[in-house]
């Protein structure tokens, strides 16, 4: 069971506090947008092991939504950020930068 | 035989006896007994038999990893099986039966299994039972079920109580022997705030079964000061009887405490589950002793040595008059040296080593034991208990040089620290040549969120098997994960602790070395599974080159103990029939919990009326008076119908569809959710998920609306209501007002976060009561003060006002296509309104109705319900419902999914009303049978049902389905499945079956 810390109340919970909500900065797709990239907005996710970005709710407890930068592979929590993001803050990258050399996700690195 | 001797038994009170029965006769024992000690003192050596040959088994362990002595305790609502008898703790009143045999456990027909062994080889179900199939269910799985499985499963609710309990530790150290108690020590005196747990009553591990010295003194005096020292310390909380279950992602532990196990009766809860939050975990867990590969090497008597001298040393239990003891390491004369100062016969200590010159070795010798070295046994005589050893060369092939009368044998094979809990959060392990066993590698520990290691193991379950180096080992960890945590270590001596050091011990996988395939059939390595050495040869031979798979095929270190005792032995087997190293072999996983937890300490406090909380409306008292029989609706109870004297359910549900629609019905509806979006931005928001325009209704008016997710499906629905130019109230299915609260709110704050609009939750802020039928009007009226008259309040409006002296907000919607109002009080004044409808429709005959009339009045009017008509794979255009999808609006959540190819395809099952030809309604979730059949040999279908029901007002049954091109087919009939019936036909009609003009809601 993770410890995630909420950035907006800055309470670090248990993981029953939180609810996970998926990949992180998918960009949305709407009408006007071809098949291709209509389908990868809704289905196509990175799924890497080591560096994720993901999307978790403090559901019991603020209700904010926020993002983490985790290791899947040891579930190491680089750290959190809020939701109104549209990439991952550079002192972020440069922190799992110095742990993890050579990440790359998606576009970041 | 095994029986009580007269002196020593350091866990036992001679003062206090203690009876019991085991399979129904009485026997004794004292306090601190075991019901395995107590046993053994009643010369009870046979206590089970096998899982799978039904062979006469003892104890071969004295603690947790025991894999034979497995019994039933207790009887009705405490019965519980597979106790080991080697970890329960005796009292008057216990009783106990022993498993796996019939009609008893000295004479047992499935014994024979153990005749047709040669024909039960490893995977010998898979191999066996495939063919014919019809055979399955008729013969094999009966007779399987009947022969195999260890103890039944209780019949009867659990009687007892148990409890969660939770608690944050700085340093939680599992395992209470020297190790953990100088962990705690050190960590408890940096200021620390320290859990210490150990699984038995008793502290200190084997040190002093073992007869270690510490600081010049018996280990039981410094392990009596050390907790002392510990019990003054406000930052430390020690628990015996308490198991560390398991070790989770980020200093996440379960332990297991048996709180009145030994207290039968007792009021407080029987288990408490801790529910562990800790900086650093220190694995202090101990080793276990490996048997020995012998042939014949689970006939009753033969028992670990260091089980042997527990017996002796705790509970002043002799096992045998006459022990032999084999071995290949130092540790055992320790137990033929303990036997002979207690008085008993050790007649031959059989060593596999070639030279046996230690410290111990040399002690026996002086004193007068006799020791055959490079030798082994090849063979043990007698079948429900051990009469004689037959001893070997190691190196041969098993020629019997000689044969020792004896009743008991006392075999190590060296011993396996208990990597568990390093190993449940991914801790690796390394392989100890010298020690040949697996241990914790202190640079791949689990990792806990800031991505350094939590779990640091600490004595000999980190592979330091003396007493001094566990000692400096437990210091060092406790100051280890003092530093981790970032405080400072203070200093405090350790104290020295002697033992004898050992020689080297020497490998042994099989005894003797070139058995026989005859003898190997007679090696056991998994007593619990009765696996035996030859059962993983053959494995090997077939190809099951993982671990994991030969676990699997052959059933090696599964059920209650997980192979404590067989997993090193049978993996060795493995490597070596291989011909690949351990190491590379591997070891199967460890999974928590260390050993099994009981179901009721896992529920906790979630059972009965508070396993999960449930919803009351404001009325939810007067339904239960007035005769509701309730269903759950989310956590919602609502009244199905309303039973009165003497009527079934179907009769009430029919009554009230008939009073509604021909008087005036009464319905709790306050369980719809009522979202309020409120904001400049929030018309723009509602736009957005709704498919239809939200932003253009006007203060007063109500709208039906529909929601999808971004992949199309229809997720929701309800009618908005517009308060004012900034304000909607959203009103949500009852299942669904927190999910589209929180689906609200995630595309408000993660995707269009610039807008300004909040959404509040208020479903539980107010009593909504529904007046419904051709009378509704006349009660409200009676009621008085508001104008609700069809000019004033027309369809599709709502009002704010007071009825009956009652703030209200009526809406004048209809679920049900009669004349309806639904009025919205504050919740503190439902039950009064409640009340007041009652007795101003009394004249009327006003009565209430429930879920069930609600759904056959809106399926007779052809009213979709989320969950009935919608599976989440269902889109709004398969309901008909395009008219409330906006063309004009160039985006809403699902646009873009419902312009997709299969979205628009022609040939969707689309929704339509089924009529039946002989009346009688179609059954719920029936499939329309099609022409021709799959690739699975299954009839096609061409539609199902989604909602059917008896209707009242039309007498007949009537029901709702998708159909492929249904809506172009009216009046065509289909074929609809029935379970156990022929099908049934119904023709396609209009889904409307009532009032198609809809003029009765709208007078």
């Amino acid at each position: 069971m993770l410890i995630l810390r909420c950035p907006y109340c800055g309470v670090s919970g248990e993981e029953t506090e939180f609810h996970a909500g998926g990949e992180a900065h998918l960009k949305r797709f709407g009408p006007g947008s071809s098949d291709a990239e209509f389908e990868a907005y809704l289905f196509q996710r990175e799924n890497p092991k080591g560096v994720h970005f993901e999307r978790w709710r403090h559901v019991n407890g603020c209700g904010k939504w926020f993002h983490a930068a985790r290791c899947t592979a040891t579930l190491e929590v680089f750290g959190t950020y809020p939701a109104q993001s549209t990439e991952p803050p550079a002192d972020l990258r440069k922190a799992i930068s110095a742990k993890r050399p050579g990440w790359k996700w998606r576009e970041f690195s | 035989m095994s029986r009580r001797i007269q002196q020593g038994g350091r866990l036992i009170d001679r003062a206090q006896r203690e009876s019991f029965a085991f399979n129904g006769r009485q026997m004794s024992g004292f306090a601190g007994d075991t019901l395995a000690s107590a046993l053994l003192a009643n010369d009870q050596m046979m206590m089970g038999r096998s899982f799978k040959y039904h062979r006469p088994r003892g104890p071969v362990a004295s603690g947790a990893e025991e894999p034979n002595a497995l019994v039933g305790l207790s009887a009705g609502a405490r019965f519980e099986p597979n106790q080991r008898t080697t970890t329960t703790e005796i009292y008057t009143g216990l009783t106990a039966r022993s498993q796996n045999h019939w009609p008893s456990l000295d004479y047992d027909i499935g014994a024979l299994n153990g005749f047709l062994s040669p024909f039960l080889p490893a995977g010998f179900y898979y191999k066996t039972f495939m063919h014919p199939r019809p055979l399955w269910k008729a013969l094999f799985e009966p007779v399987i079920r009947h022969s195999a499985g260890l103890g039944k499963a209780p019949t009867e609710g659990d009687a007892d109580r148990y409890e969660h309990f939770y608690f944050f530790a700085d340093v939680m150290i599992v395992g209470g022997g020297i190790a953990g108690l100088q962990a705690a020590l050190a960590a408890g005196r940096a200021g620390a705030k320290v859990l210490l747990i150990e699984q038995t009553a008793h502290w200190g591990g084997r040190a002093p079964v073992d007869g270690v010295m510490i600081g010049g003194k018996p280990a039981d005096e410094w392990i009596a000061a050390t907790l002392d020292t510990l019990n003054a310390m406000d930052n430390v909380t020690l628990r015996s009887r308490t198991m560390g279950a398991g070790v989770y992602d980020h200093g996440y532990a379960l332990a297991y405490e048996r709180c009145e196990d030994a207290v039968p009766q007792a009021r407080g809860p029987r288990h408490r589950l801790w529910r562990v939050r800790a900086g650093q975990i220190i694995t202090a867990t101990g080793a276990i002793e490996r048997p020995l590969s012998f042939p014949g090497n689970d006939v009753p008597g033969v028992m670990l040595a260091s089980a042997v001298r527990d017996y002796l040393v705790n509970w002043a239990v002799a096992v045998g008059k006459r022990t032999v003891i084999v071995t290949n390491n130092d540790d055992a004369y320790r137990t033929a040296i303990a036997l002979h100062d207690a008085g008993e016969a050790v007649p031959v200590i059989v060593d596999a080593r070639p030279d046996a010159k230690g410290p111990l070795p040399e002690r026996a010798r002086a004193l007068g034991i006799r020791i055959e070295q490079g030798c082994g046994l090849s063979g043990v005589k007698g079948g429900k208990r051990v009469t004689g050893a037959q001893i070997c060369r190691q190196s041969g092939a098993g020629a019997v040089i000689e044969e020792v009368p004896c009743d008991a044998i006392a075999m190590s094979g060296g011993w396996s620290p208990v990597v568990h809990l390093w190993s449940h959060c991914g801790g690796k392990l390394t392989w100890d040549d010298a020690q040949a066993h697996f241990r914790p590698d202190p640079s791949r520990p689990p990792i806990g969120h800031d991505g350094a290691g939590f779990v640091i193991a600490a004595g000999s379950a980190n592979g330091e098997m003396l007493a001094g180096a566990c000692l400096q080992d437990g210091d060092a960890a406790g100051k280890a994960a003092i530093k981790a945590l970032g405080l400072k270590a203070k200093g405090g001596a350790i104290a020295q602790a002697e033992a004898e050091g050992e020689h080297p011990m020497m490998p042994v996988w099989l005894m003797p070395a070139d058995a026989t395939p005859e003898l190997k059939m007679k090696i056991f390595l998994d007593y619990q599974n009765d696996v035996k050495l030859s059962d993983v040869q053959l494995a090997a031979r077939e190809g099951y080159e993982s671990v994991e798979h030969t676990k699997r095929y052959t059933t090696l270190g599964m059920a209650t103990d997980q192979g404590k005792l067989s997993n090193i032995n049978g993996l060795a087997a493995l490597s070596q029939a291989l011909g690949a190293d351990i190491p590379d072999v591997g070891t199967t996983t460890f999974r928590p919990p260390y050993t099994p937890i009981s179901i009721g300490s896992i529920a906790g406090e979630a059972r009965g009326p508070i396993f999960q909380p449930i919803r009351q409306t404001p009325m939810h008292a007067w339904h239960s008076e007035n005769g509701a029989d309730f269903e759950p609706v989310g956590q919602w109870r609502r009244p199905y119908c309303y039973l009165r004297d003497g009527e079934t359910r179907a009769d009430a549900v029919t009554r009230e569809v008939r009073n509604t629609r021909q008087a005036v019905g009464l319905l709790d509806a306050s369980t719809l959710g009522k979202l309020v979006v409120k904001g400049p931005d929030a018309g723009k928001l509602l736009d957005l998920v709704y498919t239809n325009m939200m932003s253009t209704l006007k203060p007063g008016n109500c709208r039906y609306g529909l929601m999808c997710n971004d992949n199309g499906f229809l997720i929701d629905d309800g009618v908005v209501a517009r308060i004012d130019d900034q304000t909607f109230l959203c009103h949500t299915t009852t299942g669904g007002a927190e999910r589209i609260h929180a689906h609200l709110e995630e595309w408000l704050q993660t995707e269009w976060w610039d807008m300004q609009a909040y959404v509040a939750n208020l479903t539980e802020q107010y009593a909504q009561i529904a007046v419904v039928g051709p009378k509704a009007r006349t009660v409200l009226e009676k009621l008085g003060g508001m104008d609700v008259g069809r000019d004033t309040l027309p369809f599709m409006g709502w009002a704010e006002g007071e009825l009956a002296g009652i703030p209200a907000r009526v809406y004048r919607i209809s679920f049900s296509g009669e004349l309806s109002f639904e009025v919205a009080v504050p919740a503190s004044r439902g039950q009064e309104f409640w009340n007041k409808c009652l007795a101003a429709g009394a004249e009327f005959g006003i009565m209430p109705y429930g879920t069930e009339a609600l759904h056959v009045l809106r399926a007779e009017k052809g009213f979709i319900m989320i969950g009935d008509e919608t599976d989440g794979t269902v889109i709004p255009q398969d309901l008909g419902l395009n008219w409330a999808i906006s063309k004009k609006k160039d985006d809403f959540i699902g646009k873009r999914a419902q312009q997709r190819s299969h979205m628009t395809d022609p040939n969707r099952w689309k929704l339509v009303g089924l009529e039946t030809l002989d009346g009688t309604p179609l059954e719920d979730g029936a499939y329309a049978i099609a022409e021709g059949t799959n690739a699975n040999g299954q009839r096609k279908t061409q539609g199902r049902v989604t909602s059917t029901y008896y209707s009242p007002t039309l007498d007949r049954g009537i029901a709702m389905g998708l159909v492929l091109n249904g809506p172009d087919r009216m009046g065509e009939v289909l074929e609809f499945t029935r379970t156990d019936r022929p099908p049934q036909h119904a023709r396609i009609v209009d889904a409307v079956f009532y009032d198609k003009e809809g003029e009765k809601q709208n007078v």
